[in-house]
């Protein structure tokens, strides 16, 4: 069932200093963890100034995600960075929405 | 058409909170509910069984989870309850708070009862300490053009 498949980064592009980065499956609490070490490792290098993420293909967010964002984004804005959303499902807009995501993270097409 | 009544326990492990959704979404089917709502009633659920994994057995302990809910066909509503046997809540209204979470360091943000307030229709907690949690939700799946 590809429906229930826990979320891990796919298909990532560097350029510059710019990391672009695909989501896919669910992310919840028991997926969170592995998500989180692939995006750090991800934007280990101090020289990644901006994090895209492509929502597109995540099936299932809840407030674990949350906590993935902002842990992320705490990370690249010590160094002056920032992070981009896009191709998010109407739930997780919602939820972005409903906890202040938007002020700290930007939505890009 | 009469009420139908579904409960079932498990194992308060990470791997039963993607179960505890495939579990809702299908006993839900029988009202017809759209993907929306199928989605709203996932979340929702997914945010209380969270809870019970990582709030109510805390540094590893391992207890039971129930999740029960209650299709009222005459109504259009499903209600739902998640409960645990946990450390449960000394303060209901301050966990409720949006951005309350006594987990800052695990990258928790404090917004699973802020979800489950907006998903469904109601939320009702009540927790005794050294007790338990109990999570009852409720919400209107009828009126609505069924997309399968
Ligand atoms: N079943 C439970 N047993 C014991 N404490 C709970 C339970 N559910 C929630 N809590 C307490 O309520 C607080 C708020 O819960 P809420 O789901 O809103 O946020 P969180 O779980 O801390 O973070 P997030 O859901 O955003 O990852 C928790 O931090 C915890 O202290
Ligand atoms: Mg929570």
């Amino acid at each position: 069932m590809n429906e229930q498949r826990y979320a891990t980064a796919g298909k990532a592009t560097v350029t510059r200093d710019t990391v672009t980065v695909q989501l896919e499956g669910e992310l919840d609490h028991c997926s969170a963890d592995r998500v989180r070490a692939s995006l750090d490792a991800l934007i280990a290098d101090q020289h990644v100034k901006r994090l895209v993420i492509d929502l597109n293909g995540l099936s299932f967010m809840d407030s674990s995600g949350i906590g993935v964002i902002i842990g992320r984004y705490r990370t690249l804005s010590r160094r002056n960075g920032s992070i981009a959303v896009r191709g998010l499902s109407p739930q997780v807009d919602r939820i972005f929405q409903m906890s202040g995501l938007y002020q700290i993270v930007e939505k890009c097409r | 058409m009469e009420s139908n009544v579904m409960r079932l326990q498990f194992d308060s492990r990470p791997e039963n909170e993607s179960f505890a959704r495939v579990v809702i979404a299908a006993f839900l089917v029988q009202l017809n509910p759209t993907l929306e709502t199928v989605t709203d009633v996932k979340t929702a659920v997914s945010e209380a069984v969270t809870n019970a994994v990582v709030h109510a057995y805390p540094r590893g302990g391992k207890g039971t989870i129930t999740l029960a809910a209650e299709l009222l066909p005459g109504e259009q509503t499903i209600r739902i309850e998640v409960s645990d046997e946990g450390v449960g809540i000394p303060d209901i209204d301050q966990a409720m708070e949006p951005l309350f979470t006594t987990q800052p360091e695990m990258e928790r943000s404090g917004m699973g009862f802020a979800v489950m307030q907006g998903f469904m229709d109601s939320l009702a907690v009540t927790s005794e300490v050294g007790k338990g949690t109990r999570v009852v939700m409720t919400k209107k799946v009828g009126g609505e053009t069924p997309e399968n």
